[in-house]
């Protein structure tokens, strides 16, 4: 089918390729028909930005990661020295 | 942690030999480096702390026991974290708290539909009707409130497994699309549509809660 102009994004479709964008997964073209919208919808620029903010809120929002005891981290390198001494 | 650039696998090949070689301080170092973001995977599977603590320390046996089959095509802590997934899999099947892996909420709109006008409208089909309106005390990345950082949360831990699995790997451990996607075995293109989903919960938990 030959296409002279390709239909402009709609914000409902817009909004499911935000993290195709952020990733760098659209192609040229598509790329620049999103940006084309985002340019001219603040409704979307709005969307855009929010999901732009969440990886740093989720981080900032994580509990701290916690290791290994130290009763485990001490058994698991009896384990690990017993592995080396029998040849592994 | 997150790929470092080609040339630094020099590095990981490194580490590996130091393991095969018995290096104690080299084994200690790593484990110290890698089990929050192991025992974080872990607990994602499971239902308890304890239980992801016993998964890890035996995935840590698996790895110097399997570590000449480190070949550095990987990262190492990719590698390490692809052996902790699937033992956190086994575990948590064989322990029947199988993990819905058709995740219910793997299709279908990220945005409620009710928030643009109809596709059958004459006017603006599919454009917003309701459009995002800016937050109120905008989330500060570093300073996040109370209630807000609590809706954060509350939003990432009611994620469907793999779609919370993805978010912490991608936004808070930073692993590349990539790495994430050899650890857990995942298409480029579905690890995307996780990701994609899950911030997508979590930003509409979080317009609920600081939304004007």
């Amino acid at each position: 089918m030959i296409r002279w102009r390709r239909r402009a994004l709609t914000c409902q479709e817009l909004v499911e390729l935000v993290t195709d964008y952020a990733d760098g997964a659209l192609s040229p073209s598509e790329r620049r028909r999103f940006e084309r919208h985002v340019n001219a919808c603040p409704g979307c620029a709005e969307y855009v930005e929010q999901m732009s903010r969440i990886p740093a809120l989720v981080r900032s929002a994580a509990p701290r990661g916690t290791g290994l005891t130290p009763d485990a981290e001490r058994s698991l390198l009896d384990a690990f020295r017993e592995w080396h001494r029998d040849g592994g | 942690m997150p790929d470092r650039p080609d040339g630094v696998r020099r590095d990981d090949l490194a580490t590996a030999a130091a393991l095969a070689a018995g290096d104690e301080a080299a084994f200690a170092d790593l484990v110290r480096e890698l089990s929050p973001s192991l025992i974080r995977l872990a607990r994602t599977y499971v239902g308890s702390h304890a239980v992801a603590e016993e998964i890890v320390q035996d995935v840590w046996v698996s790895v110097f026991r399997g570590i000449t089959g480190y070949e550095g095509r990987a990262s190492l802590s990719t590698w390490v974290h692809r052996i902790c997934a699937r033992a956190s899999l086994r575990r948590a099947t064989s322990e029947r708290r199988s993990m819905p892996f058709a995740d219910a909420f793997d299709d279908g709109p990220t945005v409620d539909p009710e928030r643009f006008v109809a596709v059958d409208a004459r006017e603006n089909p599919r454009s917003w009707s309701s459009a995002p309106r800016p937050w109120r005390a905008q989330p500060e990345d570093q300073v996040l409130r109370a209630e807000q950082r609590t809706a954060v949360s509350v939003a990432v831990e009611s994620l469907p497994v793999r779609q919370r699995l993805v978010l912490v790997m991608r936004d808070v451990e930073g692993f590349s699309a990539d790495e994430v996607c050899q650890a857990l075995d995942l298409s480029e293109g579905h690890q995307r549509v996780l990701l994609h989903r899950a911030r997508a919960h979590v930003r509409n938990r979080l317009d609920e809660e600081v939304g004007a």
